[in-house]
């Protein structure tokens, strides 16, 4: 029986880890076959996408697998199309599951401390940015520069402070970019400086 | 990186030094090995031995913060031997320049130096010109004021036996290295630098990176397969985030950032755009006025116009030679001069030096909103150890984001690829992307200016902001296309051939080579042209082809600039087209064109006197510098102590430390050099299973139980001298504050001789915190780190301060 490269990977990772680390070409009728006795079948239903690592700036690519049914990733290992991992990774890309809804220690609600409180609240969406964008406008107000000791024009905001992030897509720091020069902020800095 | 991963198995010798590849860029060393399979040798240079080292055909230790020293000796040893690249330095750096008599060096200063503002005045530094403003020349080497004499004269004083006394590294095995690398100094053989922290750690980082592109330059190692200097940088998006310049002194694409002398559009481009009189430089950022314009044009759309200067007022503008950095943010949020913070998917209270003041400085903000995945320290700082919730008034916003997997967009490696990623599953309760959390903040920001103008309402309602989808979401492709660039209007342009070639209002711009001046064309980042065009998303492509067999894979997601995949690589060839090295050609002038990589340029070799251009389009003169003026510190790097030092004095001059650095004066900037209480040298470093601060691992068990907690290595010797076995617990302190971990006692660590004296070095991960795994201990190993940065760049020193280790 012929099993495409892309339903081998996920026969591995649902068998064991260790097969997905075997080399293509070798011969996936056993696994198929286990798989087939285990009456596993999801490998049909599971959505896979590519991805990168997360972690450092190698770049390795990343097959990441969801189960169609529940929606739930059940899988993530290393791309073997890749031409720079080749399908390996380090101990950090190889959890990389554990950052994902798997994980109970993710955050998933808004959390708001008050002043001088000593716990968080959780809060909606809506209440977050509404509150956010007060604060923000509030004190860009209060500390805007229109001119600085020489009488030049300056535009800028020097009581508001910017860090991050080199851990988000190129698209996001554009966003960000737009965000922060429009505020007319000058301290603006992210992990790259560190 | 000049060049990219794959590329590392061309090389022929491979200098790791100031990184650790096998334990933090773990999948490099798959081609790192792969090079050595194939006879290259990996030299290892480091305070400890590493994993790295383990793999190493040479292993030598030296003490952290002397960098300069070590490679300064290397420098003298390849000129004095005649190790250097005799034709490629000839043409393509700047050896033969004259320097015009004002440059002078003594004892540890070079001349223009201003003990009261702690700065130089580059003007000492300048070339001798003709009456065209031509550099004069010597191509015999001869005149004693000519580039490479002057270099010679510098390194001459860093003999093997003065360098051995500073970085402790013995004279046999500096000797060893000098030799084994200058062997790539031919035609034939190409050596690699691999750095990543261990280099820009420090004071003197910037001048590190120069040093080694001095030796780099000499061997003729840039430009070609299996070269160049290679930063293994540490974050996933680094490179992006870099390129995108969310920076106190850039604008995307590494424009620079408006000043307050720079009150027009015009004198903005001035200022920043370089001039020429060398006739076959490209003197490439003389399209500085199409990167800059085009950017307003991304910035302000139909509301830049020729009129108003394309919005540049609406920019604001940092005051003339200030430093707005991650340290000086920290010291106007300890001075409570800063009262609102946005800190995005980072963890400074784990990452940042001094975390003292750092922790001490967020409980003075009004306001705190932050992003992540995870809790973490920065966001918990109000009940973190020593703190007082009730006398904490600081608001904070903790937003739950969507993790890498949860969200689409692109993300550059160190190799300048860009890659695509898809969203595999939405995110779990009401996490969101941070591109959608900045729309929603934009976008209520622009309705309460709508409302209420407040202060320049015109910056902000000005602001483009067209990037939703159909659900009025954040929209990573639309970004992506905006980043790339569009054309305004239609518009007849030539292509490189000289033929016209017709754009159309809407079209996305296929190059930078198209960008304009006057308003017809936008774009996010120059750099990124040509990212996503009429062929689609470059960054998603998969395709495997590697038609050199030097894996330059050039169908494989799509890298800047225009998918070049190693840097000046026309400097790979003789000034005829011809390569160096035929059989790693990655570039040859074939027929009439440029054949192999996309080339630095279409122009023809320089030996054709007409329109042939110098390798090094980006530097105004076209040639690599050698002597290089435009540093904070002086055209050559010079080694400088760290702030804190285990010598009373800097074995090499009567300058103790890198002399423009800037010191911060708080009563929370201590420091401690030469100091009997803090004898020892320290110096943090990664582990495999940790991501920086921890903040994302330690969450994971997987990761978290193969590194569970803080520990410290030491050698037995000072195991011995202090009384500590293996596994005990132990207290590290700096004059800063205090930790307690684990003691690893292992010889990977060994003692130095430093100026006829032992000095002890100890080594840290600083991927701990307070908040979980939770020990009852504060284990921020950057409790202990110094906040000061680099002359240039303002890197801080986390590698090289002075500690002291103790049973707890």
């Amino acid at each position: 029986m012929s099993v495409t490269r892309r339903e081998f990977f996920i026969v591995s990772g649902l068998v064991g880890a260790g097969m997905a680390l075997s080399s293509l070409g070798v011969d996936v009728g056993p696994v198929k076959a286990f798989a087939d006795e285990l009456k596993i079948d999801k490998m049909k239903s599971a959505k896979t996408s590519t991805s990168v690592c997360a972690y450092c700036s190698v770049g390795c690519g990343l097959i990441v697998s969801a189960d169609s049914k529940t929606g739930n990733i059940i899988n993530i290992e290393g791309d073997s199309d890749h031409p720079i991992n080749e399908g390996a990774l380090c101990a950090k890309g190889a959890s990389l599951f554990q950052t994902t809804a798997s994980n109970p220690n993710r955050l998933t609600k808004v959390l708001y401390r008050a002043p001088y409180s000593d716990k968080w609240q959780e809060k909606p969406w809506d209440w977050a940015i509404s509150e956010i964008a007060k604060k923000v406008k509030a004190t860009r107000d209060a500390g805007f520069v229109e001119k600085n000791d020489k009488g030049q024009v300056v535009n800028r905001v020097e009581n508001i402070a910017h860090l991050g992030s080199s851990n988000i897509d190129n698209e996001e720091i554009a966003a960000l970019n737009i965000l922060v020069r429009s505020l007319g902020l000058v301290y603006i800095d992210h992990q790259a400086r560190i | 990186m000049t060049n990219h991963y794959i590329d590392l198995k061309n090389s022929d010798c491979l200098l790791i030094m100031g990184s650790n590849a096998a334990e933090n860029h773990p999948i490099s060393m798959k081609w790192v090995m792969k090079a050595k399979e194939a006879g290259a040798k990996i030299i290892s240079v480091d305070p400890r031995f590493t994993r790295t080292s383990s793999v190493a055909d040479f292993y030598t230790a030296l003490r952290s913060g002397t960098d300069i020293a070590f490679l300064g000796g290397m420098i003298y040893y390849i000129i004095d031997n005649n190790k250097y690249f005799k034709e490629y330095v000839e043409n393509y750096t700047n050896a033969s320049y004259i320097v015009a008599e004002k440059f002078d060096f003594k004892d540890g200063l070079f001349s223009g130096y201003n003990a009261d503002t702690r700065k130089y005045d580059s003007k000492n530094w300048v070339f001798k010109r003709d009456e065209k403003g031509i550099p004069e020349k010597d191509p015999t080497f001869q005149n004693p004021r000519c580039v490479i004499q002057l270099l010679k004269r510098h390194y001459s004083r860093y003999t093997p036996e003065k360098v051995s006394e500073i970085t402790g590294t013995p004279v046999a095995d500096l000797l060893k290295v000098y030799e084994m690398y200058s062997s790539t100094g031919v035609k034939d053989k190409a050596g690699t630098v691999l750095y990543a922290l261990g280099w820009t750690h420090h004071t003197v980082g910037t001048q590190n990176i120069r040093a080694s592109a001095i030796i780099q330059l000499l061997l003729g190692n840039i430009g070609i397969a299996g070269g160049g200097i290679n930063a293994l940088r540490g974050q996933p998006n680094v490179q992006g985030s870099t390129d995108g310049c969310l920076l106190f002194h850039l604008l995307p694409g590494y424009l620079r950032v408006a000043r307050a002398s720079q009150p027009s559009l015009d004198s903005y481009i001035n200022a920043n755009t370089p001039t020429t009189a060398e006739p076959q430089s490209a003197n490439w950022w003389q399209n500085y006025p199409k990167y800059s314009v085009s950017l307003l044009k991304f910035l302000y759309g139909d509301k830049a116009t020729k009129e108003n200067e394309f919005g540049y007022t609406w920019l604001p503008k940092a005051e003339d030679g200030k430093t707005y950095s991650w340290l000086d943010i920290f010291d106007e949020l300890y001075a409570g001069r800063i009262k609102g913070m946005f800190v995005f998917s980072q963890n400074p209270a784990g990452s940042s030096p001094n975390t003292k003041k750092v922790v001490a400085g967020m409980a003075k903000l009004d306001w705190l909103v932050h992003t992540n995945i995870f809790n973490n320290e920065t966001a918990s700082f109000w009940h973190g150890p020593g703190m007082d919730p009730k006398k904490i008034k600081t608001e904070v916003f903790l937003l739950p984001a969507a993790c890498s997997v949860e969200k689409e967009g692109s993300l550059s490696n160190s190799g300048r690829l860009s890659q695509w990623r898809y969203k595999a599953v939405n995110g779990p309760g009401d996490t969101i992307s941070d591109g959608e959390m900045v729309s929603k903040i934009m976008l209520k920001l622009k309705e309460l200016y709508q409302k209420d103008p407040g202060k320049c309402p015109e910056a902000i309602l000005n602001i483009r902001w067209e990037l939703l989808d159909d659900k009025k979401q954040f929209d990573s492709h639309k970004m992506a296309k905006e980043t790339n660039g569009y054309f305004l209007v239609d518009k007849t342009l030539k292509d490189p051939s000289g033929k016209d070639i017709e754009f159309k209002k809407g079209d996305l711009v296929p190059s930078f080579a198209y960008l304009q001046a006057d308003g017809s064309t936008s774009c996010g980042n120059w750099l990124y042209c040509g990212s996503y065009t009429k062929a689609g998303n470059m960054m998603a492509r998969r395709g495997k082809e590697d038609p050199t067999g030097l894996g330059l894979f050039p169908n494989w997601a799509w890298c800047w600039p225009v998918n070049r995949k190693v840097l000046y690589n026309r400097a790979s060839c003789d000034p005829t087209g011809k390569p160096w090295n035929p059989k790693k050609a990655i570039l040859e002038w074939k027929e009439g064109k440029w054949v192999g990589d996309v080339p630095d340029g279409a122009w023809p070799p320089m030996s054709d006197k007409e329109k042939g251009k110098l390798p090094f389009i980006m530097k105004p003169d076209g040639v690599a510098f050698l002597y290089g003026p435009g540093l904070a510190e002086g055209p050559f790097p010079e080694h400088y102590e760290p702030v804190e030092s285990p010598l009373a004095k800097n074995i090499m001059s009567a300058q103790m430390n890198n002399p423009v650095i800037k010191i911060f004066k708080s009563d929370l900037d201590k420091f401690a050099s030469n100091d009997p209480n803090f004898p020892i040298v320290c110096s943090t470093n990664t582990i495999t299973e940790h991501w920086c601060s921890g903040a994302f691992t330690r969450w994971q068990p997987w990761l978290l139980e193969a590194q569970p907690e803080l520990f410290v290595e030491l050698s037995p010797a000072l195991a011995q001298e202090k009384g500590i076995k293996n596994g005990e617990k132990v207290v590290v302190s700096s004059i800063r504050g205090d930790v307690e971990c684990v003691a690893m006692v292992t010889p990977r660590i060994r003692p130095f001789k430093i100026g006829g004296k032992t000095v002890h070095q100890v080594a840290m991960p600083f991927a701990f915190g307070w908040l979980f795994p939770k020990t009852g201990k504060d284990s921020t190993t950057n409790i202990l780190t110094p906040g000061v940065g680099d002359g240039n760049t303002m890197c801080p020193e986390y590698k090289g301060f002075m500690v002291n280790v103790k049973k707890a």
